[in-house]
């Protein structure tokens, strides 16, 4: 039944439709690349771009290699580093400023002050402040993800309808169940959406970051990430391997998205009814 | 006790009520009768003292259904929220069963269990299924098991027309069934008073009569006392044993009208020559405060 329902899902009128939008894609820029001319115009830069064919040869090459591997695992360990701990400090934070009016008026204004400044402007002082390449990364990694975390908690948490919270009290939930029962599952949501856009800026943060400083500690191609690996095949002249890397950090997004709407669908069950 | 039983009340002279007339609240009920003394509400936000609710005096007897019929904004649910004790009042005294909810001393009621309210937009949590919800109350207050809970979250279900809508989240339910959950979960905190504020505001006449019929039939069951805010005037005498009218802003009682058409009550009840007869009593009363409260409202705007 469930596999039905999954094969189902795998042969839709949708799926097709995107699979058609990426054959076609793929079928203009290999036919780009390969021409001079378009149309009788000609067409001066395309002839420099990699075309899919190469890309996926030059990919073929490095599937056996583990350096390549290594770059995905790096990047991967920075971004879920740096966006669990984005979560585990970034959530109670919000709960904390929404519940406590005190605590929200000597930390709010440091905050909005901090939450302008992009993470990559932390690169150069994060080099000089952490110990070690590897955590001055994953500390811009876990900005990129912590403010937007903070702030959707933080709105999700404050705009709770205050009847449900006038009905508990009716009933006779104690403050705790109130904190438990009714603003946890009622900041869910945006919880949910918070981390979700936050995953997407951890991706584009820890690329730029591992660009600038240069692929952590390990130094060399191997331990560098997908960020470093796109830099060195540029800086080696490689542009089929550039186009590789790319691609390869489109997927990681993608599939880090698709986990966190798992996760999230799991958590908001409610929310699939509407 | 023996200044909840003789009944006070009331606001104009004109609004003398005589307890005893056929069809009021029913007579086993012992408990739930509301006193309401001469209670004032003055918002003072920045300075500009409003006043919401003036000199307001109310006797409602346990079990009875009071219809409480005015003017959007004319601060009716002010009053609401005082008994139910989510915020407070400036002067007078507000007492459930001869106890002392709020007044001199004590501003403010605590919010309780034996004050339950249905809200306007409904206040089902979203993030619970509808028995979940129903069982919320009773989970809260800890005294039965939890088997038990729910044993008695699916009887109270199924009395009222819910089975096999259990497992659904209030999102998954039409707002009519959704509002029928919130009654149930509110008498499973057996009150001793159900507050409405205005909560069938948002359904259409046709869901609308269903649900009067259904809250008749559930109130039929298991006896309160109803505190119902309205701006529907055949609303209110559909439901009520009696209506009383608010004059607009500042909320006062103005005017008090028997429904002495007995209980219990079907649709057949609005084309009866008594119901139309009650109507054209309050027609006048209500369209005159509605006719202030527009004026009002032109002078502000």
């Amino acid at each position: 039944m469930k596999q039905g329902r999954f094969i189902g899902k795998l042969f839709s009128r949708a799926t097709l439709r995107g699979l058609f939008a990426i054959a076609v894609f793929i079928l203009i820029w290999e036919v780009g690349a390969r021409s001079e001319q378009w149309l009788g115009f000609r067409m001066p830069y395309l002839g420099l771009i990699p075309p899919p064919t190469d890309v996926a040869a030059s990919w073929a090459g490095l599937i056996g290699d583990p350096s390549y591997w290594q770059s995905w695992y790096m990047s991967f360990l920075r971004v879920f580093g740096g966006f669990l701990a984005a979560m585990a400090i970034g959530i109670p934070l919000g709960l904390f400023m929404a519940v406590n009016k005190t605590f929200y008026g000597i930390y709010f204004p440091t905050f909005e002050i901090m939450r302008p400044i992009p993470p990559l402007a932390w690169v150069p002082a994060s080099i000089i402040f952490w110990p070690t390449q590897e955590l001055s990364i994953a500390f811009v990694t876990f900005l990129g993800a912590f403010y937007t975390i903070v702030i959707n908690v933080l709105g999700g948490a404050r705009s709770i309808n205050k009847q449900y919270l006038q009905a508990a009290q009716s009933m006779g939930a104690s403050q705790w169940d109130i904190f438990r029962r009714i603003v946890l599952p009622a900041t869910l949501p945006s919880i949910v959406v918070g981390s979700a856009v936050g995953m997407g800026i951890t991706w584009e943060v820890v690329v730029a970051a591992e660009m600038i400083s240069g692929g952590g500690s390990s130094g060399g191609g191997a331990g560098g990430g997908l960020g470093f690996f796109i830099w060195s095949s540029y800086v080696g002249g490689s542009y089929e391997q550039i186009i590789v890397g790319m691609i390869s950090i489109g997927i990681a997004g993608y599939f880090s998205s698709e986990l966190l709407r798992q996760l999230g669908g799991f958590f908001t069950p409610w929310l699939k009814t509407r | 006790m023996s200044e909840v039983l003789d009944r006070k009340v009331v606001a104009d002279d004109s609004a003398k009520v005589d307890s005893d007339v056929a069809g009021r609240a029913a007579p086993e009920v012992t408990k739930g009768a509301i006193c309401i003394d001469d209670v004032v509400k003055i918002y003072d936000p920045d300075g500009a003292a409003v006043m919401a609710v003036d000199h307001c005096s109310i006797d409602i007897p346990a079990g009875e259904i009071c219809m409480i019929v005015g003017p959007s904004g004319c601060g009716k649910t002010t009053l609401l929220n005082a008994i139910a004790g989510f915020h407070d009042i400036t002067s007078g005294s507000i007492h459930l069963d001869g106890e002392l909810l709020c007044g001199p001393g004590k501003p403010e009621a605590t919010p309780g269990s034996d004050r339950i309210v249905v809200f306007q937009n409904g206040a089902l949590f979203p993030w619970k299924t509808n028995l979940e919800n129903i069982a919320f109350g009773p989970l809260m207050a800890g005294k039965l098991s939890k088997s038990e809970i729910y044993d008695k979250a699916r009887s109270m279900m199924a009395d009222a027309g819910l089975s096999g809508t259990e497992n659904n989240y209030p999102g998954e339910v039409s707002s009519g069934l959704r509002r029928r959950v919130e009654i149930v979960r509110a008498l499973m905190n057996d009150p001793k008073v159900l507050l409405f504020d205005e909560p069938y505001r948002a359904l259409d006449s046709l869901t609308k009569s269903v649900m009067h019929e259904a809250l008749l039939e559930i109130y039929y069951r298991n006896k309160v006392t109803i505190f119902f805010i309205t701006h529907d005037l055949e609303e209110a005498i559909f439901l009520g044993h009696r209506l009383i009218i608010m004059s607009s802003r500042p909320c006062k009682p103005k005017k008090i009208v028997d429904v002495d058409i007995p209980h219990p009550r079907d649709y057949s009840v609005l084309t009866s020559s008594r119901f139309r007869e009650i109507m054209l009593e309050a027609k006048g009363v209500v369209h005159e405060e509605a006719q202030k409260a527009f004026d009002a409202g032109e002078k502000e705007g």
